[in-house]
């Protein structure tokens, strides 16, 4: 039985980092990498590969990676602390803004706000396409199917489903 | 002395026949279920890959007609700043305006519930079959393609950013990048620094000029 030392760890982790996922949970992937892969070692790159894959696959909200690595580990008891972790501030955060918005309409700081996350979000998306690179390119035609997906999707609009299935074929082909 | 009887026309396709009020009618102040909120997310949380929100505009503005565009463009506009991911925010705000505290729990729960469930089953069978050779090289693959997909939308928004011949905003992306991806320095300190000079940046730059 998982001592509650992990659950708490979990907890405090995807609390603090839910109120830093500024521009989605993909912001948050590569300080999600950080610790649980380098700090705390609960998943090696491989396996921290694998399960952004699985989240990216299954319908919904990206955020449902952090229910992955929580089951991953400590169990469905682990999932579910990290889930409710994960949403819990932010939640409350935004309700509360939802509420109070009429003060917040048309403020200018408001426009700022926005326009000052832009840089920022974008670093971080960054930061996070190069992460799942670096723990999933291990071979010259993974870094292919990257590169090549890059620049087709910058063109022309790919439907995530497509690059993934060929992407998995060729994985299962074992050319990958 | 002209009668003006307010007779409703039977031509009239949106008049009710029945005093009983249709939820998904017409109606200045819509007003679903906490059930009608919790299924409306929850269809449009499995129909979307990552293109979640366009689903709940779809849903919300045409389909069920419980925001006006400008409404959803208002509160879209108020996700977009706030932490967390997009359309986690936007059902809480959304739920929450609606009917409160309890309708937040129905959007969200609505939102998260089936994935969650999904995902779960999903990583029991992972965890019993995730050794098989195949399996993992066809998760790889797919991950290395979302690390393609990932670089393609973030080209994308670094074009009007890298635009004009501004300096700040890049710089600022570039050292977020840095700090996170060649530093790896904890998230929280990165941005507790970051976002303040980033703010405080746009807020001296008037709009169109950054």
């Amino acid at each position: 039985m998982r001592n509650g030392g992990v659950l708490l760890a979990l907890a405090a982790f995807f609390a603090t980092t839910s109120l830093f996922a500024i521009g989605g949970a993909n912001s948050a992937v590569p300080e999600m990498h950080r610790y649980a892969v380098d700090v705390q070692h609960w998943l090696t790159d491989p396996q921290f590969s694998e399960t952004f894959a699985l989240a990216q696959l299954t319908p919904g909200p990206n955020i449902i990676i952090v229910t992955l690595i929580g089951f991953h580990v400590a169990g469905v008891l682990g999932g579910l602390v990290a889930t409710l972790a994960m949403c819990g501030p932010t939640c409350l955060f935004a309700y509360y803004v939802g509420r109070a918005s009429d003060r917040f309409r048309g403020a200018a700081w408001h426009d700022a706000l926005s326009r000052g996350l832009v840089p920022v979000t974008l670093g971080l998306l960054a930061s996070s396409a190069a992460v799942i690179a670096t723990t999933s390119d291990y071979s010259r035609l993974a870094l292919l199917i990257t590169a090549g997906t890059a620049i087709i999707a910058f063109f022309v609009r790919v439907h995530p489903l497509w690059a993934f299935g060929i992407a998995a074929l060729l994985g299962v082909a074992g050319l990958v | 002395m002209t009668s003006s009887a307010q007779i409703p026309s039977t031509a009239d396709p949106q008049a009710p026949s029945r005093p009983a009020a249709d939820p998904h009618a017409q109606s200045a102040a819509p007003q679903p279920s906490l059930g009608d909120i919790f299924i409306a997310f929850a269809k449009i949380s499995l129909s979307g890959f990552g293109g979640v929100l366009a689903w709940a505009r779809r849903m919300m503005v045409e389909e069920r007609k419980w925001m006006t565009p400008d409404e959803f463009n208002e509160v879209y506009a108020l996700c977009s700043f706030l932490p967390g991911g997009n359309i986690i925010n936007f059902s809480i705000i959304f739920g929450g305006r609606l009917r409160g505290p309890l309708g937040s729990v129905a959007a969200l729960g609505g939102l998260l519930g089936p994935p969650l469930i999904l995902i779960l089953i999903i990583g029991a069978i992972y965890a019993h079959y995730g050794d098989l050779p195949a399996l993992r090289r066809a998760l790889t693959g797919v991950a290395s393609a979302a690390a393609g997909l990932m670089m393609a939308t973030v080209a994308k928004m670094a074009r009007p950013l890298f635009r004009n011949r501004a300096v700040v905003g890049p710089l600022i992306a570039l050292a977020t990048f840095a700090a996170i991806t060649i530093m790896r320095w904890p998230l929280p300190y990165v941005l507790v620094v970051i976002v303040p000079v980033s703010i405080a940046y746009a807020w001296t730059r008037p709009s169109r000029a950054a």
